[in-house]
């Protein structure tokens, strides 16, 4: 910065223009700010968002093939993916077969491949383990021995394999499949599963929040109106739960809403219900969502009470005064004040929920699953790591998007955590 | 668990629960008298997750991991164990070879079999007579009304509703290779779907039993048969369509300890050892010289072991062996599959 020559502006006792002290004083009290925030932002920066770039990286690129097999990844990038395929592809996929075999990468590339073309793992495993002894013409040695070689499909899913940067992933994702000769359509029916999931995760995340608003408002409104002592004491009971294992409160979960668990057994006792027409209340949706919704429940109250508590009663008084009954005093005058509470409140739980699957897979059965856990099984099961990435994407965009319209409607300033 | 490893320390991670404990009597503790080497087992819950996210950093601190059929082929494809030289393993006291000594299939080319388990059903005795006794039976709502529990994987399932639908057992994977053979089995699981309890983990089942969530459920044999000989519960297993399954020990690639792991291979893979956990748990060695050698429960010297092994000849009539290189083809796609079909 240098001083500024202006004959108006005001200069200090040391010759400097005032301005420019101020802005430098401002400058070292901005970069001490930053000095204490930069251990954190670093840290996020190492332990959360490069992560998570790189994860969501692999998505979008699967350089297995090209790796291992550097004859046929050209020829095939070459190919049109729709004619028949040519002696030269032939004879390269042999060479590259011969030498993955020799460096055992071979398992690699059929794993590879096999994501795209169910039986393509032991298709390559096989040809590879007899491609040194194959002759010239290649098309027809290969064809000979694994009459799959002459078909079509069989190359385009090489082909799909072979490119470096593929849509495949995120294609199958949303229920669509990627071909080689680089049309998408939609996956096979009886394959169609992620659309559901997803749908579904929004819908169980939706209801979950809905239930919390609804049992946490009337908690949080009592919390904020008793005397401070008796305040104390229920906060506690709000958040001993929250300081308990997500694992001890599921479980605890199955063992009261069972068949044969203390709920159902209080049914009978009281003759609620027969002996033999016992509730099935778990290992289906509405386990999960009682299970969810009791975990959920105090990031919805917390917001909401803090809040809660710095409305003044004297605008409800207020509106008693000048003839509103109950309803329109809460409706008009005291909801509204609450906004910002319910705001973060909504906003903190379904984000939450969209991310939830050890509860779902615990008491989900099979309509209480959701996304997570379909994420959870790619990553852990199958190790088809690039396919769970591009989920964690697609769910990404899925909640930025929903984020992005609550902004429009509400408006994320006006949201208050207390 | 969370000690750390120091030079020549040996981690050995497996399922953790009575079957780890079996390989802590078994194992562990004479190896460890042996060679005055410590091992740290460690419990895992199965998949590959941990091993690929190890070796791709090059942070390798397992040295050996139980690993099932599926895993160990994956794994071996993907380069994430160390090829193991079948030379190394022990003969037979008779001095058969080990390779004619282990059951067909139990080398591979990077996991040496330890077990073999069985997923089989099993029912609560108290719950259902008469007692039902087949596959059939299984599927049979009229005759045994009820929720049945199955675990949620297309693995088994197919399988076994395929037998129930009329495949001999040694034909049923060349019926599951056809898409008319898989709807097949996707059509006979459609027709007890609506009572069908998924279980994930395997300590579930024999709960659920208990409970009466279920009147019959899949389940591993050796989960059922810790209920009823250490925990005296009510339930029975029925042997019929069994899927028989193998346990593997493998070597990591990049271990720390490799010489000290092969080591523990040659020692866990001697017959008279291998008897040993037999008396702990009812998964058989997959040594023929191994059975013959297995004893009585090592709480109740009167409890012979071995009819309640899968390997039994009277549980072996029916026997489905599972095809771990059909399934390393097709789990993608009778995943996704079985995945659409649940929700549906």
């Amino acid at each position: 910065m240098t001083p500024s020559a202006s004959p108006e502006s005001v200069i200090a006792v040391d010759g400097i223009p005032l301005k420019t002290k101020l802005a430098r004083a401002l400058m070292v009290r901005r970069l001490r700010a930053l000095g204490l925030t930069m251990p954190l932002l670093a840290f996020l920066f190492a332990a959360f968002i490069i992560p998570v770039l790189v994860f969501l990286w692999q998505g979008v690129h699967d350089d297995t093939y090209a790796r291992y097999m550097s004859h046929s990844t050209p020829v095939l990038e070459a190919w049109d993916g729709a004619s028949e395929p040519t002696e030269a592809m032939y004879e390269a996929l042999q060479k590259d077969l011969v030498q993955a075999r020799k460096d055992k990468t071979i398992g690699k590339v059929a794993t590879r491949v096999n994501r795209e073309l169910p039986g393509g793992r032991s298709l390559l495993t096989s040809t590879a383990r007899r491609a040194a002894r194959l002759e010239a013409p290649y098309k027809k040695a290969l064809i000979d021995l694994k009459p799959a070689w002459g078909r079509l499909e069989t190359w385009q899913a090489l082909r799909v394999a072979a490119a470096r940067y593929t849509p495949t992933y995120l294609a199958t994702s949303v229920d669509l499949k990627y071909s080689g000769d680089g049309s998408i359509r939609r996956q096979d029916e009886k394959r169609r599963i992620h659309l559901t999931l997803f749908w579904r995760t929004v819908e169980i995340s939706a209801l979950v929040t809905i239930f919390c608003l609804l049992l946490g408002y009337p908690v949080a409104y009592l919390l904020s109106n008793l005397p401070q002592r008796s305040t104390n004491l229920l906060l506690i009971l709000v958040l001993l739960p929250f300081w308990t294992s997500i694992l001890v409160r599921t479980t605890a979960w199955i063992a009261i809403l069972q068949g044969n668990g203390v709920l159902n057994d209080l049914f009978v006792a009281f003759g609620v219900i027969g002996d033999d027409s016992r509730f099935s209340m778990v290992y289906n949706r509405t386990g999960t969502l009682v299970a969810m919704t009791h975990i959920l429940l105090p990031f919805m109250i917390l917001p909401l009470y803090a809040v809660m508590r710095t409305i003044p009663k004297a605008y409800v008084q207020a509106a008693h005064s000048l003839g509103a009954n109950g309803w329109v005093a809460f409706w008009r005058v005291y909801l509204p004040q609450t906004l910002p509470g319910i705001g973060a409140g909504v906003v903190l739980v379904f984000i939450l929920a969209t991310g939830y699957y050890i509860t779902p897979a615990l008491v989900g059965g099979q309509d209480g699953q959701m996304i997570s856990n379909l994420i959870d099984f790619h990553m852990r099961r199958s190790l088809n790591w690039p396919l769970a990435a591009a989920m964690g994407f697609v769910l990404l965009v899925l909640v930025m998007f929903l984020y992005w319209l609550y902004d429009r409607v509400s408006g994320i300033d006006r949201m208050r955590l207390g | 668990m969370t000690t750390i490893a120091a030079a020549g320390d040996l981690t050995i991670v497996s399922w953790g629960g009575a079957y780890t404990k079996s390989q802590t009597e078994a194992y562990f503790k004479p190896w460890m008298a042996s060679t005055g080497y410590r091992i740290l087992s460690e419990d895992y819950s199965g998949g590959l997750s941990e091993v690929k996210a190890q070796v791709e950093a090059g942070n390798v601190t397992w040295d050996i991991v139980d690993v099932e059929d599926a895993e160990a082929i994956l794994g071996c494809d993907e380069g994430l164990f160390e090829e193991i030289d079948p030379e190394i393993l022990p003969a037979a006291p008779d001095g058969t070879p080990a390779e004619e000594d282990f059951l067909e299939g139990a080398i591979g080319d990077c996991a040496i079999g330890t077990v073999a388990w069985s997923t089989a059903y099993a029912y609560n005795r108290e719950r259902l007579s008469p007692p039902p006794s087949t596959i059939q039976d299984f599927f049979d709502l009229e005759q045994f009304p009820g929720r049945r529990g199955m675990r949620k994987t297309p693995k088994v399932n197919l399988e076994m509703a395929l037998v129930a639908d009329g495949v001999p057992a040694d034909q049923v994977y060349e019926v599951m290779a056809t898409p008319e053979g898989i709807d097949r089995a996707f059509a006979k699981l459609d027709s007890i779907k609506e009572h069908v309890l998924w279980w994930e983990v395997g300590a579930q089942p024999p709960q659920l039993l208990v409970d009466g969530e279920v009147v019959m459920s899949t389940a591993y044999n050796g989960r059922i048969f810790n209920a009823i000989a250490a925990e005296g519960q009510p339930l029975a297993m029925v042997w019929d369509a069994q899927v028989l399954a193998g346990d593997n020990w493998a070597v990591v690639k990049g271990a720390p300890n490799l010489e000290l792991a092969l080591d523990f291979l040659r020692f866990a893979s001697m017959p008279e050892n291998m008897a040993v956990q037999a008396s702990w748990i009812s998964y058989s060695p997959v040594r023929r010289s191994a059975f013959e050698r297995v004893g009585s429960y090592h709480a109740d010297p009167d409890l012979k072991m071995g009819p309640h092994l899968p390997t039994w000849p009277d549980n072996m009539k029916t026997a489905i062996r599972n095809d771990a290189e059909f399934w390393a083809d097709h789990v993608d796609e009778l995943n996704e599959r079985f995945n659409a079909w649940l929700i549906k």
